[in-house]
């Protein structure tokens, strides 16, 4: 009996230790050498893989900037300047800063603001209501409201408020998905820096943009004509800010009449 | 041969019996350039121009488009942008009537003696499959020389509940359908020419038998009184058994089918020179105060055919151009009548459906009645996740539109939109 569980015992401890041997001498023989600085970067970069450096996942953004020469350290937005500059470091490169930039939603059609126009009962997505006479709002350029963009964050920085659809700039971490989602293409990610814009996209003649919203862009050119520095102008019926010329006095988001310009505080 | 049965929608042909009576002339007609599938019509006029009935005021661009013709006497008043069936923006030339209907005079019959000078004839008609999909007919006759053309199968099978306005063509009209079924015979030389309609039309049979039956290789052919048998696809199944391959023509197998009130309107176009410019259109639906069939000058605002038609009751909650099953939901009673539009229907509050759609309970009713043999639910499934290779397994390109599977799904899950859209995202995708 005592022989039985001996001889086991030690036949398998002696089968164990071979196959360990063999493991160890595999392993340093044939090893597949992985630049550790892939590691370093995939564990500086913020881990959220939301795409938007266009790469496949962080782990793809960092396997590129290692092994595809060309490959810039700054197209982390969510990670911004500190990641940027960590993976410059890393890499021994010197990265540029880059602005941070917010998702703007161009529209301030709520329910109460916009006139409705029909009943929708169809499916409950934006990219089904587009297709059905831009759903229940007369305003065929707003927001539809009913929340593909809030689907598409992912870090839950966009909610919806009484039908429309509203950023939280300090939870943006500038991955621009809400920007592919939207089916009206009303969201844009706007430099943090900015202080005001226009948050209407409709261009349609100003008495119609009338009868339909509250707050749409009539294109009345009074902030064209007012700016001081020369920086707004009104293109297709719908004023436009050139944020290059702007002196952030926000003039024109305190004379604008139907309060379409807006001020902005994107800053975290 | 196993027919394919379809399903058992209520018919409410209340206007079958109705002789069209023609409408005041409207105020403003407002014409689409875009009335048709494939590119629009280019304007030839401009704001201020003088028109008369049947001038041309729309170029057809290239041969998969179709001309516009004045349906009114007046001056240009505007070329606008304006909403289409799914609220996407169409240009149109605006005419304000002067009340005469003065036809214009450049109006002479065409001369066709061979198969080129029919098929421009047609085209210059501007008439477009009139059942509903408004492809520009003469491009559609318009058959390789390799093709051996076996049927031309005249739809007059009209399977969608409310609509009468083929039905009225084959028995008022009778004699231009007809003589346009002479011409195909004459100049596209089919084996064998078929008038398809349901067997709830009997005066239409009866009026069809009478002349179809005095001409060799012509024959009406009874169907069932079952959605979709107007489909073109169950069509040429019903009538000759054949299947039309997955992204094929129905010239792979050698039919064309084509709409029995478009066979009329070139027949009348060849014999008087009169282009498309006015069209029955079935006026029903539970609010509206007395159905008609009407006869409307294209582009006229449906709020005037639903005026003339005793006006709309209070309860109104849904307008539909088109059939119930097919036709799109309106938001306004200001577009206009389109070469497409065969029926409008005002319906009242009670008998739109409000409930909520619930989860799938796998019935598989869908999926039993599709005529095209797809699986709904599944699509609907690979629809969510926005899952492109599994759309194309479950062929959701063979969909017909008909909306059976959403009219039969017993927890009123919106299959029909997803169809289209699963359809739009698979084009998307390419």
């Amino acid at each position: 009996m005592d022989n039985i569980i001996l001889f086991a015992v030690t036949s398998v401890t002696v089968i164990g230790a071979v196959c360990a041997a063999m493991l160890c001498i595999a392993s340093k023989a044939m090893a597949v050498k992985v630049d550790e600085r892939i590691a370093k970067i995939e564990a500086a970069l913020p881990g959220s893989n939301c795409g938007a450096c266009g790469f496949p996942g962080c782990g793809g953004y960092a396997d590129a900037l290692v092994n595809l020469p060309g490959t810039k350290p700054n197209l982390c937005p969510p990670g911004g300047a500190a990641v940027a500059e960590q993976i410059g470091e890393i890499m021994g490169t010197k990265a540029e800063a880059l602005e941070r930039t917010v998702a703007v939603v161009r529209c301030l059609g709520d329910r109460d603001a916009l006139q409705k126009k029909m009943d929708y009962t169809g499916i409950p997505t934006c990219y089904a209501a587009k297709e059905m006479f831009s759903g229940e709002g007369a305003c065929a350029f707003g927001c539809l409201g009913y929340g593909d963009c809030l689907l598409a964050c992912p870090n839950e920085a966009i909610h919806l408020h009484n039908g429309l659809a509203r950023v939280i700039p300090s939870l943006c971490i500038s991955c621009g998905l809400c920007v592919k989602a939207c089916p009206n293409h009303i969201i844009s990610m706007e430099k943090e820096s900015i202080a005001t814009e226009v948050l209407c996209n409709n261009i349609e003649k100003g008495a119609v943009v009338r009868k339909k919203c509250g707050f749409g862009c009539i294109a009345c050119r009074k902030c064209a004509k007012e700016c001081p520095a020369d920086a707004i102008a009104v293109e297709d019926n719908l004023a436009v800010i050139d944020h290059d010329k702007c002196t952030a006095c926000g003039h024109c988001a305190e004379i604008c009449i139907t309060h379409s310009i807006q001020k902005m505080a994107l800053k975290q | 041969m196993k027919k394919i049965k379809g399903l058992h929608a209520p018919h409410c042909k209340n206007t079958a019996e109705m002789v069209p009576v023609a409408i005041p002339t409207p105020a403003v007609v407002t014409l689409p350039m875009k009335m048709h599938a494939g590119k629009p019509a280019i304007p030839v006029v401009k704001v201020g121009d003088q028109v008369k009935v049947g001038q041309l005021v729309g170029e057809a661009d290239g041969r998969i488009s179709a001309p516009v013709h004045s349906s009114v006497s007046g001056t240009v008043k505007s070329i606008d942008e304006i909403d289409g069936l799914i609220g996407e923006k169409r240009k149109s030339i605006v005419i304000a009537s002067d009340g005469e209907q003065a036809v214009y005079e450049g109006l002479t019959p065409p001369i066709v003696t061979n198969l080129e000078e029919f098929l421009d004839a047609v085209h210059a008609s501007g008439v477009v499959g009139l059942g509903g999909a408004g492809y520009p007919t003469a491009h559609k006759l318009t058959v390789k020389e390799s093709v051996q053309l076996d049927y031309i199968i005249i739809n007059g099978a009209e399977c969608e509940p409310y609509i009468t306005s083929d039905t009225r063509a084959m028995v008022d009209d009778a004699d231009n359908v007809f003589e346009g079924a002479l011409l195909l015979k004459e100049y596209l030389k089919p084996k064998k020419i078929v008038i398809g309609i349901e067997n709830n039309k009997p005066e239409a049979i009866k009026e069809m038998r009478e002349r179809m039956a005095t001409v060799d290789g012509m024959e009406v052919c009874e169907l069932p009184a079952r959605y979709p048998q107007g489909e073109r696809k169950v069509l040429v199944y019903n009538v000759t058994g054949r299947i039309v391959p997955e992204g094929g023509r129905l010239t792979d197998v050698g039919c064309i089918v084509i709409n029995c009130t478009t066979v009329a309107v070139f027949a009348h176009y060849i014999k008087t020179g009169m282009p498309l410019v006015s069209r029955v259109v079935t006026v029903d639906g539970s609010a509206v105060n007395t159905p008609k069939n009407v006869i409307a000058p294209l582009g006229t605002p449906i709020g005037e055919l639903f005026d003339f038609c005793g006006g709309l009751k209070d309860d109104v909650k849904k307008i539909i151009m088109g059939g119930p099953m097919m036709g799109a939901a309106v938001p306004n009673t200001d577009l206009p009548v389109l070469k497409i539009t065969n029926a409008i229907l005002a319906i009242s509050e009670k008998d739109v459906e409000a409930s909520k759609p619930t989860a799938c309970i796998k019935c598989g009713r869908c999926t039993a009645k599709c005529p095209m043999r797809l699986m709904p639910s599944h699509i609907e499934d690979a629809f969510e996740l926005k899952n492109i290779d599994l759309l194309k397994k479950y062929k959701v390109n063979m969909c017909a539109e008909c909306s059976c599977c959403a009219f039969l799904c017993p927890a009123r899950r919106p299959l029909s939109q997803v169809m289209v859209l699963s359809k739009k995202m698979l084009w998307e995708a390419k």
